[in-house]
């Protein structure tokens, strides 16, 4: 504890009582306990849903995939498929579960195929309604999915009627963050008609994506303006739907080893932002982890717990 | 204790549902290619500047009660601990107002802010404990009045549309006044720390401790120690709740060595050396409180409020609130708002 005391920095200066470093206090229970963290991915086949992920997070969460043909594919129902890894960085632990719906979109009929995704959902708020309740309180494990990275196809003039469905079915249960896969089809032009097109369709439809929090108006002066100026270079809700590209390869650009796609006409580099939104969304990712797993307990899974307690109290 | 027919049914709801989702085994990170570690911070470790952003505006609550006979210095010492009035001093009582005929319990409440964190800090007094010519089960309106805050923070928890956050009026430390006689404990001593160890943290202090020379204190101290020892009194820290090798040993160095915190509190400033110091000034010299040659304030201060504040309230959420919580599950059948309700109907909350 000599390391919690010495990092009081005004010690024993007059009035100084000390309760200032309560939140060293909570930070090194926190690094002690680590995180969890789980976050699902929806999407056709073939968006690049997977390779994001493994981009994402620098690792390779699928070593022994089997990617299907389509005659098996008619059979398929969606399934869900869970991975866990667990992530260590500067001594922080945390537990990420990535959850995968394959098969989603892929039939000829796809009209039941977001129902066993919903039924996904809502059963981890309901198992964990059920800890939350129980007499053994100490360990319970939260496997509620915390955010939904929706995929839109490059491929479409905007959003397609099971992408509308989708989101409108899923808005109330868990944060929906869209994401324009493959965006390397798409010149800059093409990429910002899309956006726009598909966010004005969002609105049309009353579809609640996923709001990043804004600076509050109580904060103090200062930090006001480090964020105005954070902002005007980084405006995450101007970048959502995020365009990205995903690539686990390596390619020699400049002497420098970089993850990119190699094409004829040049190399597309997953990591500049010129080329597309993949930094901005790992950024907002892993700078709102905290703040989407408080809108899941505060607001979806709120939400869940007092229908299911008003359907079976009365 | 297990909950019978609910928890089967609900068991039994869950498996209509989906089918068990396939978990695949959890995989350690591995890089991908030899630089990886080159091209790969994510940023996982901003979570904790997040979290601790979040701190800061929430702001945070801390309820700290005091125990003790009249006369202890109890109001002193948390004014002390806190650098504020927090605590109206019984010394500015009026003549007219006797000691009560019963333990009253007075909740007063401030707001303290430092570096930008702000506690919401309750101070409950019990006036009239230990004061009666016959105090037996004077201890009882205080643990009532713990047992109260929890059931209020339950009510609030299984409520269908529940608050964001909870306000937290739970009891999270009880510092007890021992008197400095230098002899031993007295009985009251025991059978109050007895039934209020099972429901709350206890601090046990030796107040007024600048009535004791130092081997005085080292000798009272140790037989304070082990009479609690022998009675199987559990105080705050608590052996069976050290999470870890690293808390353990820290721990096992407060529970031996420091406590009971032999304590002297002052809202007087002197100065000596120059400095401002509070203390209390006698005409064989001036006694400083914060010097930890004088008396070992600096020590319960730096444990309440620089180490273990944090811990002092997960130790009661944790433990002593779901203690409470486990036993009026099995108690009376139920819980509000569904209390008559029958058992088969006792599903989602229970």
């Amino acid at each position: 504890c000599t390391q919690l005391l010495l990092s009081c920095q005004f010690s024993d200066s007059a009035g100084y009582v000390g309760f200032a470093n309560l939140p060293n206090q909570v930070h090194r229970k926190s690094v002690k306990k680590g995180f969890e963290f789980t976050l699902m991915v929806v999407g056709e086949s073939g968006l690049g849903k997977s390779t994001l992920i493994n981009s994402l997070f620098l690792t390779d969460l699928y070593p022994e995939r089997y990617i299907p043909g389509a005659a098996e594919k008619i059979e398929r129902t969606v399934q869900i498929e869970a991975s866990t890894v667990e992530i260590e960085e500067r001594g922080v632990k945390l537990r990420l579960t990535v959850v995968d719906t394959p098969g989603y979109g892929d039939a000829i009929n796809s009209q039941d195929c977001f129902k066993t995704i919903i039924q996904y959902i809502d059963n981890q708020f309901e198992r964990y309604l059920h800890d939350e309740s129980g007499l053994n309180r100490r360990h319970i494990i939260d496997n509620r999915v915390h955010c939904c990275f929706y995929f839109i196809s490059p491929f479409g003039h905007g959003l397609k009627p099971l992408d509308v469905e989708f989101m409108k079915a899923l808005h109330g249960k868990v944060n929906i963050v869209p994401v324009i896969a493959k965006a390397d089809t798409l010149t800059l032009k093409e990429r910002e008609r899309l956006k726009r097109r598909v966010l004005d369709e969002i609105s049309e439809h009353g579809i609640r994506i996923y709001q990043l929090p804004d600076a509050d108006s109580d904060e103090d002066e200062e930090f006001k303006e480090q964020t105005r100026v954070l902002k005007a270079s980084f405006t995450p809700n101007l970048f959502i739907p995020f365009a990205v590209i995903g690539s686990n390869q390596l390619i020699e650009v400049k002497g420098k080893k970089i993850r990119g796609r190699l094409y004829p006409w040049g190399v597309v580099e997953v990591e500049n932002p010129e080329h597309n939104d993949f930094l901005k969304l790992r950024t907002m990712l892993v700078t709102h982890m905290q703040d989407l797993q408080e809108v899941t307990q505060d607001l979806h899974y709120e939400n869940f717990r007092s229908e299911r307690l008003k359907r079976t109290g009365k | 204790p297990h909950a019978g027919p609910v928890e089967s049914k609900n068991e039994a709801a869950m498996s209509e549902l989906v089918p068990e989702p396939r978990q695949k085994p959890v995989v350690p990170m591995k890089p991908m290619g030899i630089n990886a570690n080159l091209l790969g911070y994510i940023g996982i470790d901003t979570i904790i500047e997040q979290m601790r952003k979040k701190t800061m505006k929430t702001g945070f609550d801390f309820n700290i009660m005091v125990v003790g006979q009249s006369g202890l210095g109890k109001s002193t010492l948390v004014n002390t601990l806190f650098k504020s009035q927090v605590s109206r001093k019984s010394s500015s009582w009026n003549r007219e107002e006797k000691i009560p005929k019963t333990v009253e319990i007075k909740a007063i409440g401030h707001v303290i802010e430092e570096g930008g964190v702000k506690m919401k800090l309750t101070v409950i007094d019990t006036p009239g404990f230990g004061d009666q010519i016959n105090n037996e089960n004077c201890w009882e309106p205080i643990e009532k009045y713990i047992n109260e805050q929890y059931e209020k923070f339950l009510k609030e928890e299984v409520n269908i549309a529940r608050k964001k956050r909870i306000p937290d009026t739970r009891v999270h430390c009880c510092l007890y006044f021992i008197s400095p006689t230098g002899h031993s404990l007295r009985p009251l001593d025991l059978e109050f720390m007895k039934h209020l160890s099972k429901v709350v943290n206890i601090i046990p202090v030796i107040a007024k401790a600048d009535t004791m020379t130092l081997e005085e204190k080292t000798e009272f101290k140790q037989r304070v120690r082990k009479e609690l020892e022998v009675n199987g009194i559990e105080f705050y820290p608590q052996k069976e709740f050290d999470e870890d090798l690293e808390d353990k040993t820290e721990n096992d160095k407060i529970r031996q060595e420091s406590m009971p915190f032999a304590v002297v509190g002052s809202d007087k400033e002197y100065q000596v050396n120059g400095k401002r110091v509070l203390g209390r000034k006698t005409p064989w010299g001036i006694i400083e409180v914060e010097n930890l040659t004088h008396c070992e304030f600096a020590l319960l201060r730096d444990f309440v409020i620089r180490t273990h504040l944090q811990d002092l309230k997960e130790v009661t959420h944790n433990i002593h609130y779901e203690t409470y919580r486990a036993k009026r599950l099995n108690d009376n059948g139920g819980l509000p708002p569904m209390t008559a309700e029958t058992e088969e109907n006792h599903e989602s909350n229970l």
